[in-house]
């Protein structure tokens, strides 16, 4: 609930303040939201599952993020940004999905 | 040997599987691979191997079983796996260890990776040793019997991992409601905080990607080879227009000249075509010019007359009589003296006194009429009267039908 709160919080932060990105992290943040998101849906499927770990979600999420970033820079470095960050994108929405059809099944037993 | 240890090694892994299978049920049927993964990512970061290697195991042992050197690692495993084992039924988990653990682990215990591999998997279990703080102190029994060093190995990882992780233990309290709990909150706060940290600059940062990129519509955020390649794009669908406009402008040139000289063509054409008209008669015309009225003269002085304007350079000619009759003057122009009076010229009838309106210079003309023993001078002579007026704007207004030629035609 509280963590609930504190993504609204965020939300509602992000819309307050409305920063603009700096441009060296413009490439990066899209596939760095989409890892924090397979984190957080992995979270709540783990929570769900009753094996929520707090140091896992910490560890899980900032790696996630930290690698989703990272293999992106290094395909940018490569010359194949575009392509290794589809993969990227492919790879955690595969993730995501899982996560929410576990978490379907928790929820709605179907 | 090889049978019984077979045999062995069926029973721990059978009894192993159980607790094993157990924990991806409650997440999903289907999905058993992928609870191992999104239940626990954090095993993947920081021990992925660990729980991988710990599920292929179990899943192996029924198809390799025979092998010695595949069983091996098989049979490491259940050595920790009666820490999953024990509570449940602990009463035939001391006969299983006791026997395998030691056996097996004794002729692979010399190879460095299997002990991280046995250590990878006491920290499953050491996570839920709370749980089951029993079968810890079985396990340290079980192998200090066997005073090897791979049978020593395990105990102090066993007990490494779950000494310094007091955290793992606190992250586990939660699973384990009982004990823990006490500890629980303070140690959620370091932990929960940062969870709340991370949530929140997730939401923000989800906010601030969605509200970029729905203000710049593209191109701030795209690579330098893309921007790279829409410009070169750019580049040349530039110079394609710019062929393009300088086509188009030659073109345009090319027809308004033409259209500049078709408008030439055509004002010199209308003004050839007017002075033509004014010459066949077709056009009425005015300019400077004498108006000469002539009374009790034939026709044959009107003819004089006439030539000797043309001879003085009178351009347009009108007869007019005073019935109201005019005749304009051309090429073809006949007069013919009638009966009773009167000429007849282009066959209409006029009667005296006659008006003869001449373009042309005023005064060479008069000068021309007035000679010795020119028109004048006859026409008076023979009774008649001739008066002549220079006016500046003489109009005439007479026009003959336009003829058709029959049999000229133009050379060229």
């Amino acid at each position: 609930m509280i963590a609930v709160l504190a993504l609204v919080a965020g939300v509602v932060l992000g819309i307050v303040f409305h920063p603009s990105v700096p441009a060296p992290l413009l490439p990066y943040l899209p596939i760095a939201v989409v890892a924090a998101l397979d984190a957080v849906f992995g979270g709540v499927r783990a929570k769900l599952d009753g094996i929520f770990d707090d140091k896992q979600f910490v560890v899980s999420f900032i790696s996630n993020v930290l690698v989703a970033a990272l293999i992106v820079y290094l395909g940018d470095q490569l010359g194949v940004g575009g392509q290794l960050s589809t993969g990227v994108v492919v790879v955690l929405g595969v993730r995501i999905f899982g996560n929410v059809a576990a978490i379907r099944r928790h929820l709605f037993r179907a | 040997m090889t049978e019984d240890q077979n045999q062995a090694r069926d029973l721990p892994t059978a009894g192993r599987r159980p607790p094993h299978a157990e924990n991806p049920d409650p997440g999903t049927g289907d999905a058993a691979p992928e609870s191992n993964s999104p239940s626990a990512e954090a095993n993947r970061v920081q021990s992925t191997p660990s729980r991988d290697e710990a599920t292929v195991p179990t899943t192996r042992p029924p198809f390799t079983a025979p092998d010695d050197e595949v069983t091996a690692p098989l049979a490491r495993p259940p050595a920790p796996a009666p820490a999953d084992d024990r509570p449940p039924a602990p009463a035939p988990a001391d006969d299983r260890p006791s026997a395998p653990a030691p056996a097996d682990d004794r002729p692979a215990g010399g190879e460095p990776a299997t002990s991280p591999e046995s250590g990878r998997d006491l920290d499953g279990p050491t996570r839920r040793i709370p749980m089951s703080l029993e079968p810890v102190t079985v396990e340290t029994e079980a192998p200090a019997p066997s005073a090897t060093g791979p049978g020593a190995e395990p105990v102090p990882e066993a007990v490494d991992p779950a000494v310094p992780e007091e955290e793992a233990q606190a992250e586990a309290a939660p699973e384990a409601p009982a004990a823990a709990k006490a500890a629980a909150p303070r140690r959620l706060t370091s932990a929960g905080t940062l969870i709340l940290v991370l949530l929140a600059l997730f939401g923000f940062t989800l906010v601030v990607q969605l509200r970029s990129n729905d203000g710049d519509q593209g191109l701030a955020t795209m690579r330098q080879e893309d921007l790279v390649r829409i410009l070169s794009d750019l580049d040349a669908s530039d110079s394609r227009l710019q062929s393009q406009i300088s086509a188009l402008e030659t073109s345009q040139r090319q027809l308004s000249s033409g259209v500049a000289g078709r408008q030439a063509a055509l004002a010199e054409a209308e003004k050839r075509a007017d002075e033509l008209g004014l010459l066949a008669g077709t056009l009425p015309g005015r300019g400077p010019g004498l108006v000469i009225t002539m009374d009790k003269v034939k026709a044959s002085a009107i003819l004089n007359a006439v030539q000797e304007l043309r001879g003085a350079g009178g351009e347009v000619l009108q007869l007019g009589g005073s019935n109201g009759q005019s005749v304009r003057i051309v090429a073809s122009s006949y007069f013919v003296d009638a009966e009773g009076g009167g000429i007849i010229a282009d066959n209409a009838r006029l009667s005296a006194p006659y008006t003869l309106s001449v373009i042309g210079s005023p005064q060479t003309m008069q000068t021309a009429l007035q000679i010795p023993g020119g028109v004048v001078a006859s026409v008076n002579s023979n009774g008649g009267s001739v008066t002549m007026e220079q006016q500046a704007e003489v109009e005439v207004t007479a026009v003959r039908q336009a003829k058709t030629l029959q049999y000229a035609r133009p050379a060229s």
